[in-house]
């Protein structure tokens, strides 16, 4: 489904803050993965997304999605296959708009936008099952501005918006880090909810090391822009976080740090 | 003098109007696409020029005024091109346009001031008649906001606002954002230059200066104009009446500041002003709310 094949990306090159972000970084993702990514601070996991999404060009490599390659695709062309939410609430939805303009802009990804009617009657009755599906209340404010809603609403209707047009892919970048523990829960349940349901093939960065463990069939370790440790299947599902931890410490040959890793 | 002044309030009633025009551009600029356009100073211009000078030679003014239109159109793409493509930042890519226009504006009128005399061309309206000009302006920028509020609720107009109130996004929702900027730029500034083909008209001639300080006035207009429906429900037909209503409440203003006497010197002072207050006023009032809390806060910790 997704093949990154040596992808490069150093950012600030020739100057003293010169970082390789990603250094021939490989990795292949088989239709419905579901892959956690693990990784200290800086290790490159949001810049691994980023290169996917196509937010800039890598330096050398070459990105595969389902057959085709994208890595020369511009970003908004790209999208057509890609589903994302991010770590900050503010970032997956347009604040000054309602709730189901916001829905009605993901329902078109990947469609050519003339001047048919931005919202139709119907889908709001779409809209309104898929919201009420959340469990937040939210089926009811379908014309409340997003910029009105909470963090944990914001980012449940990133996720919704995400995979309303099921994405070849979807990627999570610590999507319920800046949610409070009992929001978190919710949103990572509604997550395992929505990616099982549709099958999707899922790449989710997370510092919560049990949720690594816990969530997919696919565990990876990124280290200075690697990847340093791929567990799957059976493996995975016994691993408890200290072996993790001591794998980190083997395979990259320092200890692990990570200011916001959840070890317990 | 009381009299005098209600004599004046027709001539600011139709000014505003026609102001109001260019302050729906601004307002798609720096409101719906959040985006700080200086091409305005210019793009008003050209378009009076466009107008003159076909209207001077025989042109329909109908048609003359869709001429200035288009050539608005083409005015505000440049910005979004530069900005774009070139990766200029957004004032200087309206300033870079505005100084290529002052130049071709000049070019177009081949001198600094033409006269479009209402007496012996077929113009639309003009100021020796206010009544019938109100009329038309009315007509016109009724069949605007019509046109506009229909426009930005379909998939395209979707994607500008979209654009301004969240890029990032945007594009991951498969939005072109790059197109949509140049787009909603060229709208804007299409707006822009039929209002300055309706105000030569109206004054009866075009200047290579009519459009200096522009933005500001249309500023002026946008600020004023969401403050009169900000208790209203909220709806983007009314917002763009507001900001029309906005204009015609800055030029009563500016008409009763003329009589009172004020030394008029200082009217884009006074523009700047109320720009300057409407703008940052509610920004301290957040800063003081926010300073307030957390000084409680802190109390209530120690
Ligand atoms: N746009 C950028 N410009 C310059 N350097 C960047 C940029 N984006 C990322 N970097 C650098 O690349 C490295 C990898 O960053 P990245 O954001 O991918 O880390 P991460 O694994 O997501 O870390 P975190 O867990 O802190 O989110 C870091 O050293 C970072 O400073
Ligand atoms: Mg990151």
């Amino acid at each position: 489904m997704l093949e990154l094949c040596n992808v490069t990306k150093v950012f600030n090159r020739g100057t003293i803050d010169e970082k390789i972000a990603l250094d021939h970084l490989s990795l292949t993702l088989s239709d419905g993965d579901f892959v956690t990514v693990i990784g200290g601070n800086g290790a490159g996991k949001s810049t691994m997304q980023n290169a996917i999404c196509g937010t800039w060009l890598p330096d050398a490599g070459k990105i595969v999605l389902d057959g085709i390659d994208v890595t020369a695709l511009p970003e908004y062309k790209r999208a057509k296959y890609l589903g994302r939410v991010y770590q900050d609430p503010q970032m997956g939805t347009a604040p000054g708009m309602r709730i189901e303009e916001n829905l009605a802009l993901a329902a078109r990804r990947g469609q050519r936008r003339g001047l048919r009617f931005g919202i139709h009657q119907k889908e709001r009755e779409a809209y309104k099952t898929a919201l009420s599906e959340l469990g937040l209340g939210l089926e009811s404010r379908l014309s409340a501005k997003v910029g009105t809603l909470s963090g944990g609403q914001r980012q449940a209707l990133t996720l919704l918006m995400a995979t309303m047009k099921k994405p070849k892919l979807l990627l999570l970048d610590e999507h319920t880090a800046a949610l409070d523990p009992k929001t978190a829960a919710k949103v990572m349940e509604l997550t395992e909810q929505i990616v099982t349901e549709n099958k999707l093939t899922t790449l989710m960065i997370t510092h919560n090391m049990r949720d690594a463990i816990r969530y997919g069939n696919r565990l990876i370790m990124l280290h200075e822009g690697r990847v340093i440790l791929d567990i799957s299947g059976e493996e995975k599902s016994k691993l408890t976080v200290s072996d993790l931890i001591e794998m980190f410490g083997r395979a990259s040959g320092s200890e692990f740090v990570s200011d916001r890793a959840i070890l317990s | 003098m009381f009299v005098q002044l209600l004599g004046a309030l027709p001539g600011a009633l139709a000014q505003g109007l026609v102001w109001g025009l260019m302050a729906i551009g601004v307002y798609l600029t720096f409101r719906i696409l959040d985006f700080a356009d200086l091409t305005v100073d210019g793009s008003i211009c050209t378009g009076a020029a466009v107008c003159t000078v076909l209207v001077l030679r025989g042109m329909n003014p109908w048609l003359a005024m869709l001429c200035a239109l288009i050539c608005g159109f083409i005015a505000g793409a440049l910005t979004g091109v530069l900005h774009i493509y070139l990766g200029i930042p957004a004032i200087l890519a309206g300033i870079l346009t505005q100084m290529v226009l002052w130049s071709v504006n000049l070019k177009i009128m081949g001198k600094a001031n033409l006269t479009l005399p209402a007496r012996t061309t077929p113009v639309l309206l003009s100021q020796l008649n206010i009544p019938s000009a109100i009329l038309i302006l009315f007509g016109i920028a009724a069949a605007l906001i019509v046109l506009l509020y229909a426009f930005f609720g379909t998939e395209l107009g979707c994607s500008i606002r979209a654009t301004g109130s969240n890029a990032v996004m945007s594009r991951a929702q498969g939005i072109n954002t790059g197109f949509t900027k140049i787009l909603g730029l060229a709208i804007s500034n299409a707006l822009v230059a039929l209002s300055g083909a309706l105000l030569c008209q109206y004054q009866g001639f075009a200047d290579i200066n009519m459009g200096r300080g522009a933005v500001v006035i249309g500023l002026a207009a946008v600020v004023i104009g969401e403050a009169l429906v900000s208790r209203l429900p909220q709806n983007f037909a009314l917002s763009l009446f507001g900001v029309l209503l906005g204009a015609v409440v800055y030029y009563i203003v500016y008409q009763t500041i003329i009589f009172v006497g004020f030394d008029t010197d200082f009217l884009k002072m006074f523009s700047a002003v109320v720009v300057g207050l409407f703008l940052g006023v509610p920004y301290l009032k957040k800063q003081i709310s926010v300073t307030f809390r957390s000084k409680k806060g802190g109390k209530t910790n120690a």
